[in-house]
């Protein structure tokens, strides 16, 4: 395998010559990494547990911090866009839930 | 050397405000570093992620990092643990083996190709090319009224050195067969829920094989590309923005209609209108796919606000003081790149840097004369492209938050 992988270098800078591009950078076969855990979480308000539960999932807190200030409109324009377009599986009666809970956060009037 | 400090008034301003909206319900950090973008909400932790140096986190999971700007004015080339990195879906394998990594091509295709890396390497002809690459959303969070997404300050971009296969070299093995419209394709990546909708992108067959310029690259400034940014391989579409850019590229198929998914016909879309603007009351306007990218120009060496010392006056008070920037278009190339320091009522011609390819950040430089202790001034760049785009003092306004281009302004007191 490894004999075999050489070789293939050996050939490419030959072929890389010829074509007038630089030799071939021989690839690492593997390469794994792990994320560091969220800098951010959903601090305390109302329906805190209903939030983790649900918006957890997919995504951690970052997103709805880093928002401009929304309206609950905007808000719950927002958490049905999670249902309607990436499939959550919220619940009807978590929606306000979910909004009361970025209204505190994050809201404007 | 110049000396510029952070006068971080109105930055800070924006941020106390963004926490005091934040009530009851304030981030904590963990004690880790951060910056304060200059926008309201605009704090973010500074981290460094795996293969990475300390950069802004927009989001941990899924992962999306930006650039510190002042990485842009220590090269025309963007580092790779620099580069910044933007996933949708937090669905991304955390280990990519080379062993079974595999690219299917297949679809309206005469023979379907299911291709090693090291095959791409040996079997097509290797190109070089420097490109940059922007995510569509960069500086959304700068974007007046505000809109929701990532809300990227103006690191969402960078510029490297790609190496790779053409595209159409891949196809052309494949073979077209008749009846293809796109190419419709997908990485690794995909959504936590199995209902969630993959993200894919789709291209029109006519643009894929008429590109000499489009790869699949395997390799970034000389070395494998980090996996946030797309390790083995991912798509370059130069001029393009990058959601285009399919990273861990692992599957294409040629379709015979329009792809209709999530992706293409909801998400990444911008007005049909002149300049992709909308007035933010306006619904019901037509959309298209967000396609090349729109001329842009940024000072590197000076930050809005700062206030420059250190400076030595000559005769009369007077002192030179240089201006570096960078300059990019959806590739045209840089034709000219205009100073100002009167806030854009007089220009004066920068010099243009090392020409890397029509691609690629276009180096510019201006020397400012200044006159020690005249107080504040409004330094200004304006681009102009060889396809005769001009940067304005207006942008595009959109609800996506997308092709934000006006004429940059920083103000500076000397």
């Amino acid at each position: 395998m490894m004999r075999a992988a050489g070789l293939g270098f050996a050939l490419l800078l030959v072929a890389g010559a010829a074509l007038g591009a630089s030799a071939q950078t021989k690839l690492p076969n593997k390469v794994s990494i792990q994320i560091p855990p969220p800098e951010r979480t959903f601090g305390p308000g109302p329906n805190q547990n209903v939030v983790m539960a649900n918006c957890l999932v997919c995504h951690n807190a970052d997103y709805p911090y880093n928002q401009g200030p929304m309206t609950r409109a905007q808000w719950t324009a927002e958490v049905n866009k999670m249902r309607g377009a990436y499939k959550a599986n919220i619940s009807d009666a978590d929606v306000p839930k979910i909004v009361d809970y970025l209204m505190t956060i994050n809201g404007k009037p | 050397m110049l000396h510029t400090r952070r006068r971080f008034v109105m930055a800070a301003a924006a941020g106390m405000a963004g926490l005091m909206t934040a009530g009851a319900g304030a981030e904590e950090y963990r004690g880790t570093a951060s910056v304060d973008l200059p926008m309201t909400n605009g704090r973010r932790p500074l981290v460094a992620y795996p293969q990475k140096q300390p950069m802004i986190v927009q989001s941990n999971r899924p992962p999306i990092l930006e650039t510190p700007f002042s990485v842009f004015d220590k090269s025309d080339i963007t580092p790779n643990d620099y580069f910044f990195v933007r996933w949708h879906e937090a669905g991304i394998p955390m280990e990519v083996d080379l062993s079974t990594f595999r690219l299917n091509v297949h679809g309206l295709v005469k023979n379907a190709l299911t291709l090693t890396v090291d095959q791409l390497q040996k079997e097509f002809e290797p190109v070089e090319i420097v490109a940059v690459d922007q995510c569509s959303g960069n500086s959304r969070g700068l974007f007046l009224p505000r809109v929701p997404g990532g809300e990227w300050a103006n690191g969402g971009m960078g510029n490297a050195r790609w190496k790779g296969v053409r595209l159409k070299d891949v196809l052309a093995k494949a073979g077209i067969a008749s009846g293809a419209k796109q190419m419709s394709y997908h990485g690794l990546d995909h959504g936590v829920l199995p209902a969630t909708p993959r993200f894919r992108k789709a291209l029109d067959i006519e643009m894929v094989m008429g590109h000499p310029d489009m790869l699949i690259a395997y390799e970034m400034n000389g070395e494998p590309l980090p996996l946030l940014n797309g390790f083995p391989i991912r798509l370059i579409v130069p001029g393009w923005f990058a959601t285009y850019w399919v990273k861990m590229l692992a599957d294409i198929e040629i379709i015979d209609h329009i792809d209709n998914n999530f992706w293409m016909a909801t998400a990444y879309r911008i007005p049909d209108t002149p300049g992709g603007s909308v007035a933010p009351t306006q619904t019901g306007f037509k959309t298209i796919p967000i396609n090349r990218m729109v001329v842009r120009s940024f000072i590197t060496n000076i930050e809005d606000g700062a206030f420059i010392s250190g400076l030595a006056a000559g005769t009369g008070g007077a002192v030179g003081v240089s201006v570096r920037g960078i300059a990019f278009d959806g590739g045209s190339g840089i034709k000219k790149v205009e100073f100002s320091a009167d806030g854009g009522q007089t220009w004066s011609d920068a010099t243009l840097g090392t020409d890397l390819g029509k691609y690629s950040f276009r180096r510019w430089t201006a020397t400012w004369t200044a006159r020690v202790g005249s107080g504040t001034h409004t330094l200004a760049c304006r681009a102009t492209a060889n396809d005769g785009q001009q940067q304005g003092f207006t942008t595009a306004w959109n609800p996506g938050g997308y092709l934000k281009n006006n004429i940059e302004l920083y103000k500076v007191s000397v």
